[in-house]
């Protein structure tokens, strides 16, 4: 369990937590703008809101 | 529309939504309310008029915590609740969960405002309920969480529309920011005293953590789930890049952990903690900004809309006051301009202009979409919303302008030495020098209220047409029937 106390070691674990967190953002970054298919899906889901629109109102109900 | 409506209510639970959206802005009311009372105080002291009650330091929780637990609270329940529904096309749960949520919101803020008024506080800043409140706090917490979260899982679209990660986000980090805030031991069962579990440094970083957390997930993630929903229906436009709200969600989400630490720098802090605070600080510029844009830009080729639709103005504003708050946050979270600005009324300048010009506008915004289409009728004056819209604009730009001038008098006469070294100018000189400026915030709180009253009168009226409107509409129905029948006999 030696190597435990490496981690114990702020000056070891700063820069690590850094590599790891930044190499998660890009990951994140890769995934969302990496492929041209996996961008249009993700694009789509943008008109979600508009999806269960009201069809008439009560002025057109008149 | 009528038969639109029902099948709306069969499918939906809305008599929810609405019943938050009127204490929303009931709350609102009350609390700006109070706001503008504490002003007035700093402006013109006699106020207090020597009753304990209403003095300054009670007082000021009840404003703060109506305002941010009661109006925005409210209007996130009001909102999240609309927004699940209709982007999941599932309804609710549980009718009784989302009733006792609101039952038990509604307890927990009026009982927070008269223990306040007796003079009950743990002296946390938004967190000063007492024990039994926060642990009432927690029990409608897990069952808003538990709701939301079925709610989600019964939703007949694949995906989760990013509006519902900021909520989910908002529920999950509210959760554990209050419990561990609020670990205390109460001095026995029968009294509302209670004792943090932590003490000295640790007490205030945990103070901060939930303190500026409470700002970046319930003022900050929560509103901009509100913004990813009502922006693209009052603009008619979808998003200007999904993409972009997916990288700002998780930026967002892990960058705002790390900042409490900013509210403690030149204090008994490690210095290594101040430092890391600063620095998440600053990157949390891109993805405050990144959203910033996102939500201007969905106007982009329809800017016209500006023009004639103060709906959208709010929408608009706000965001725009969003990014320039979370310029501003970054910039007095480095050490040097902190010096400065700390303990000074630029702090509380700040956070207006955040809580004001972002947090209620986008309220606003949300509020004069969303209210027409639950009673489903218009507002009753859609001129009164523009005039609404001035009075809130010029109300934060009073109160910001004053407070900026405010604090930098302030930082600049504590920090001046004479030519011998000694300190320039006593306290109370400062006190004296910041007079015209409480006058003058005073009076933009004024025009702020003004504008909520106006809203909250327009509210009431549309409530009552739209019932006036559907009476009518049954009686009409109803006669044709009739004539149909005794054509049919």
């Amino acid at each position: 369990m030696e190597w435990l106390s490496w981690f114990a070691s702020p000056e070891n674990t700063k820069p690590l937590a850094l590599v790891v967190l930044f190499v998660t953002f890009v990951l994140i970054v890769f995934f969302v703008y990496g492929d041209k298919k996996r961008s249009d899906r993700l694009e789509s889901y943008k008109h979600m809101p508009f999806m269960d629109d009201e069809p008439e109102s009560k002025e057109d109900k008149k | 529309m009528a038969s639109t409506a029902i099948l709306s209510n069969e499918q939906y639970n809305f008599e929810i939504v609405k019943k938050f959206a009127i204490m929303s802005l009931v709350w609102g009311v009350i609390g700006m309310s109070a706001g503008v009372y504490i002003a007035s105080e700093l402006a013109w002291p006699f106020l207090s008029f020597d009753i304990p009650y209403i003095t300054f330091g009670r007082l000021r929780p009840v404003h703060t915590t109506s305002v941010i637990f009661g109006f925005g609270g409210s209007a996130l329940f009001a909102t999240s609740y609309y927004v699940v529904q209709r982007t999941c096309q599932a309804r609710l749960s549980s009718d009784g969960i989302a009733s006792f949520t609101f039952w038990g919101w509604q307890a927990i803020i009026l009982l927070s405002g008269i223990s306040y008024m007796l003079g009950h506080t743990q002296s946390r800043e938004y967190a000063e309920m007492e024990w039994p409140i926060d642990i009432m706090i927690e029990i409608v917490w897990i069952a808003y969480m538990s709701l939301f979260i079925t709610t989600i899982m019964r939703r007949k679209q694949p995906h989760i529309y990013v509006a519902n990660w900021f909520f989910l986000a908002f529920i999950l980090a509210t959760a554990l920011l209050h419990t561990f805030n609020n670990l205390a031991v109460p001095v026995s069962l029968f009294s509302m005293k209670s004792y943090s579990l932590f003490a000295g440094t640790q007490d205030a970083m945990t103070q901060w953590w939930y303190g500026h957390n409470s700002v970046g997930f319930f003022l900050t993630a929560a509103f901009l789930g509100m913004m990813y929903y009502f922006v693209p229906k009052q603009a008619g436009r979808p998003i200007y890049s999904y993409r972009l709200s997916i990288v700002h969600f998780w930026a967002l989400s892990f960058l705002y952990m790390w900042v409490g630490a900013h509210h403690l720098h030149w204090t008994a802090l490690p210095d290594w903690t101040s430092t890391l605070a600063a620095t998440f600080s600053i990157m949390l510029l891109l993805p405050s900004w990144g959203g910033m844009i996102n939500g201007i830009m969905t106007l982009s080729g329809a800017w016209d809309k500006l023009r004639t639709d103060p709906v959208m103005r709010f929408l608009i504003v706000a965001l725009s006051f969003y990014g320039m708050s979370t310029f501003e946050g970054p910039l007095m979270a480095l050490k040097d301009v902190n010096a400065l600005s700390h303990y000074t009324d630029w702090t509380v300048g700040h956070v207006h202009s955040g809580a004001l010009g972002w947090v209620a506008m986008v309220t606003f915004g949300s509020m004069y979409h969303m209210i027409p289409k639950l009673w489903d009728t218009k507002m009753w004056s859609q001129k009164l919303v523009g005039i609404h819209f001035w009075f809130a604009t010029i109300g934060v730009l009073l109160y910001i302008t004053a407070m900026w001038i405010s604090g930098i008098t302030q930082g600049l006469m504590w920090r001046a030495f004479d030519q011998y070294g000694n300190l320039q100018y006593s306290f109370v000189e400062s006190v004296a020098a910041m007079h015209p400026f409480y006058a003058m915030r005073a009076i933009g709180g004024m025009f702020f209220l003004s504008g909520m009253l106006m809203m909250f009168f327009n509210v009431v009226m549309t409530v009552r047409q739209a019932k006036r409107e559907s009476a009518a509409l049954e009686a009409k129905l109803s006669a044709k029937m009739s004539k149909a029948g005794l054509a049919g006999a």
